[in-house]
Parts: structure tokens; sequence; C-alpha cells
């Protein structure tokens, strides 16, 4: 009877379990491997599952040929400022919602639940002619601003529904102790705030440094962030699989780290909302 | 807590760095894709950049692309949003078992999620690959096909298989979301059920079904408004070929203006889309306003 009921558990949550896991990470682990096979080997008929010599060779080519090194800053700069930039804006504001009950204050909270499901589209035409007028094409700055058009509505929404998980006592307690409103803030919510607003400025960060689009309309040779490098060694008319495998394992990478610190927090923060709701 | 007295500004400051940029960077913007969509707006042609009412929406309305874009942006928002929905449903119940390991399954099932739009279209190119494919390669090996499919250089297969790369994509984000409303329903219903004689099969879709309703609404609103949006995976996977068989509107919108330099016609295209996703907004706040009554 025992040995039965375990072997039901085999079957209905332990094989599903794997087989959605597999699914999940199937295509990494494929990508992985063939980021480590020798260009020529990947394209012999006798497929192998296995390189028969594993190989860095496509990583060091990636650095010395195609000056991946530069793209991986470029990324890093513009995703480290589009967080920043948003965490400076949206912090007050979404405190301020969160804590005062003002006129209009539903309405415009409600607007940035709105903007954030605008097709891009919308915006990427007038945002083009923009950066043209402004001499800001192909520069950090227009990525940056192009990439708040998305983070900010969605920090905004993100960190109000933190800080409403923080109870309002605490600013009074701390207004009681002698604190100003704006004191209250800074000395006493924001730290109790902190893990929520670093999560938000990670998840920022990661949207900015996947974001394609953008930067093919707003960047050409000065500035290449990862996304678009990649996209580039694609458009040549031999693909050399090798080196895009190993490419891809190395963006996706960090994204996967800095993820895995911030899962709890981000789920946490949205799914409040959609549950609730 | 504070009751704001009516001079009170110190609220309204907060908030006002974020409402001017919102207003400069979108509100701005957006009207002015408004304004380019009823005009004559060709980058290579500025001479004749001019107003012309509703010249391209009538244009649009004769456009066959744009109906073939049309019927594959709702097929590509019904297929990819089904079946996100259910492999994500299947495995929130799984997630919410217990069993050894549940966290790290929890964690590695999310990684397609924070993948990079252009990683996600990278891998699966590769694997779709005509001739070195492990598609192909494993599909071959079992004895299911004879010879090698070039899956994306396909009129028929191309859309269907981008949509399952984003069904892979995507469907952590309904596992996730799913899996945090089943954790909210309270074990004592179950219990209540259990008592009264209820089947499994009765308390799921007596209970689980009806309390995860808002979460489900919620989330299908929100994926189904991503869905329709996301054209990067398409632009790098196909390019909307072969042929034009991957178009969806925001691709239609996307390469009239990068490769034609059509603003009028690509802004023409992009209001389209809004009013087209606005309407299934409204169309869901009125079903969850009607619920509530």
């Amino acid at each position: 009877m025992k040995r039965h009921h375990t072997f039901k558990r085999l079957l209905t949550i332990y094989l599903p379990v794997l087989l959605i896991v597999l699914f999940a990470i199937g295509p990494y682990i494929w990508t992985f491997i063939s980021s480590i096979t020798i260009e020529k080997e990947l394209y012999r008929p006798d497929f192998r599952f296995f390189p028969e010599h594993p190989t860095t060779e496509n990583y060091t080519r990636l650095f010395s040929k195609l000056d991946f090194a530069r793209n991986m800053i470029d990324s890093m700069a513009i995703a480290l400022m589009t967080a920043l930039v948003g965490l400076s804006i949206t912090v007050p504001a979404s405190y301020s919602f969160s804590r005062f009950k003002f006129k209009g204050s539903k309405v415009l909270l409600m607007q940035f639940l709105v903007i954030n499901m605008f097709p891009i589209m919308l915006l990427i035409v007038p945002l083009f002619i923009m950066m043209r007028v402004l001499g800001l094409m192909d520069t950090h700055f227009a990525l940056v601003i192009a990439y708040s058009t998305f983070t900010i509505p969605f920090s905004t929404w993100m960190l109000t529904s933190f800080f409403n998980a923080i109870p309002q006592d605490l600013d009074k307690a701390a207004q009681i102790d002698g604190c100003s409103r704006i004191g209250a803030m800074l000395r006493v919510v924001l730290p109790v705030a902190m893990p929520g607003i670093v999560s938000t400025g990670i998840y920022v960060f990661i949207t900015s440094w996947n974001e394609y689009l953008y930067a093919a309309i707003l960047t050409s040779s000065k500035v290449r962030t990862i996304p678009i490098a990649l996209q580039n060694m694609i458009g040549e008319y031999q693909i050399e699989w090798g080196l895009l495998t190993a490419g891809g394992v190395l963006s996706a990478l960090p994204v996967i780290i800095l993820f895995f610190f911030i899962q709890k927090q981000l789920i946490t923060g949205m799914t409040a909302g959609a549950v609730k709701g | 807590m504070n009751k704001i007295k009516r001079r009170d500004t110190l609220p309204y400051k907060m908030i006002t760095p974020a409402m001017i940029v919102t207003l400069a960077i979108i509100f701005i913007p957006m009207f002015r894709t408004i304004g380019y969509s009823f005009m004559n707006y060709i980058v290579y042609k500025p001479t004749e950049v001019r107003y012309n009412g509703f010249e391209n929406y009538k244009t649009i309305f004769s456009d066959p692309l744009f109906y073939s874009s049309l019927k594959n942006t709702v097929i590509w928002i019904v297929g990819i949003i089904t079946f996100q929905f259910l492999l994500g449903f299947i495995t929130a119940l799984l997630l919410n078992k217990r069993f050894i390991g549940r966290g790290i399954a929890r964690s590695l099932i999310l990684i397609p999620w924070v993948t990079p739009s252009v990683i996600t279209a990278l891998m699966w190119r590769w694997m779709y690959d005509g001739n070195f494919g492990l598609i192909n390669q494993i599909l071959f090996r079992l004895g299911w096909i004879d010879q090698f499919i070039p899956f994306l250089a396909d009129m028929q297969l191309a859309l269907p298989s981008i949509m399952f790369a984003l069904v892979w994509q995507g469907f952590p984000f309904f596992a996730i979301m799913l899996l945090a409303g089943l954790q909210a329903i309270p074990d004592e219903l179950y219990e209540a059920a259990r008592i009264d004689g209820a089947s499994t099969s009765q308390q799921f879709f007596r209970i689980t079904i009806p309390m995860l309703k808002p979460v489900i609404l919620t989330t299908l609103l929100l994926r189904i408004i991503w869905v329709a949006n996301s054209l990067d995976v398409i632009v790098v996977m196909t390019a909307g070929g072969p042929g034009y068989s991957t178009y969806t509107l925001p691709v239609y919108s996307y390469f009239k203006a990068y490769k034609g330099m059509d603003f009028g016609y690509s802004s023409a295209l992009a209001v389209l889309l809004t009013i087209l996703l606005m309407i299934i907004v409204s169309g869901y706040v009125r079903n969850l306003l009607k619920e509530e009554r």
C-alpha cells in the first residue's frame, strides 16, 4: 500500500514537474552545449549531443574578434543609469501615492497602470524624431530616456504596492518622535522599504539590459548594447552559431543570477495587486 | 493617515518629477503619434509632409496586408495565451503540492520568463534550424519525420513555431501568478468540502476555479496586452517572413517605420492597435465590475 502511494506520487508529481523543468531549461542546456562546441563540429552530419572536445574557443573569440566587452559595458551603463534615474523619480512619487490621499491621486495612479499597457509602436516614432532634434541619437542618454517610458510607470506601480505593505503607524511613530514628514520617510520608511526598492531597481536593470527594439532604432555604431550586437551577428549571411550561443549564455547569465536574488520580493510585489483584486 | 489640508502641497511636489517625465516622454509622444497618423509623412519625401485627414486610415482599410496582419495578431494572441495559460495552470497546481525540491523547481521554471527576447529568439532559431537544429535531429531520430523541416522558412509553420517559443517564454508568469492565487485559498474551504463528501474534481470546479477567478482574469488581461504588444521575438526570428507570413500588427507598424520610413502609415497602424487593445481592456474592466455587483 505504502509503495503504491510512492509510485503514484512519482507519476503524478515528480515526473510532470521534471518534464516541465526540462522544458523550461532545455533550451539553455542546448545553448550552453553548443557554445562549448567547435564551430565545425556543430555542422557535422553525424549528430552528437555532447561535443567531442569541449572548448572555450567561442568565448575567447567573442571578446577578441567582436569587442563583446564594449557591448557589455554599454549595456551595463545604460541599464544602471535607467535604474538609478527611474528610482530617484519614482520613489518619492510612490511614497506620496501610498501615504497621502489627495485630489486626483487615484486617477493619477491608475494612469500609470494604463500607460504601462501602451504598445511600444505608439511612442517609438516620436521618440526617434525627438532624439534626432535633440542630437541624442546613438548615445546612452537616448536609451535611458526611451527605457524610462516603460520603467517609470512600472516602478511607480510596483513601489506603491511595496510602500502600501508597510504599516502607516511607523510614519506616525516617527513623527511623534519629532521627525518631519520628509524625515519620517527618509529615516524610517525608506530603510524598511529598501528590499522592495532594490528589487524594483534590479528588475528595471534587467528589463533595460534585455531591451531590443528601442536600441535597434535609436542607436547604431557608437553605442551598441548586447542584444543589438547579437542580432548583428545573426544578420550576416553565414551564421556562426558557436559564437552566437556563447554570446547568448554570457548575456543571459547576469540576468538569471540577479533574478534569483530578487524573485521572492518581486513575486510578492507583482502578485499582491492581482491576488487581492 | 494624514488628512491633507487644502494648501498642503507636499504630496503634489513629490509626484511632480514623475508627472513631468511621464508627460514629456509618454503623453506628448503619444499625441504626436496620433497627429502623424493624420499626415502624409514619409521621411525621404520631406517636401510632401502635410496633413491628409483620414487618408492613412482609408488606405489601411483597403490594405490586404493589414487584414492578414490582423488575422495573424488574433491567431498569435489566442494561441499563445491558451497554451501559456494551460501549461501555467498545470505548473501552478503541481507547485502547490508539497514535494522534495519544490523551491528549486520553482526557481528553474521561472528562468524562461527573465530570458531576454533576443536570446529567446536566438536559442529557438538555432533549435529550429533546418539543417542542424536539435528539434529536427530529435524528430528524425525518433522516426517521426523522413526529412528535416525548415520550420522558420515555411509559410505555414513559421508563425506557430515562433508562438511556441513565446509559450516557453511566458508560461512561468501564469504559473507564478496562479500559484500565488492558489496559496491564498484557505484550506478550511477544502476541509469543509471533504467533510461534505465532495470529490476532488468537485472541489476543483466548485472551490479552486471560482476562488481563482479574479487572479485568472487579471493575469489574462496583463498577458493578452503583453503578448499583443510583443514583436521583438518575431523581428529577430523571421523579420516578418517568409513572405509576410509572420506579420502581426505591431510588426507591420514597426517595419513601416523602420524600413519603409513611412511614419504616417506606421503611426496610423499603431493607433489602430492601441484602440483594439483598449477595447479588450475596457471589456474586461466592465466584466469585472459586473461580477462585483
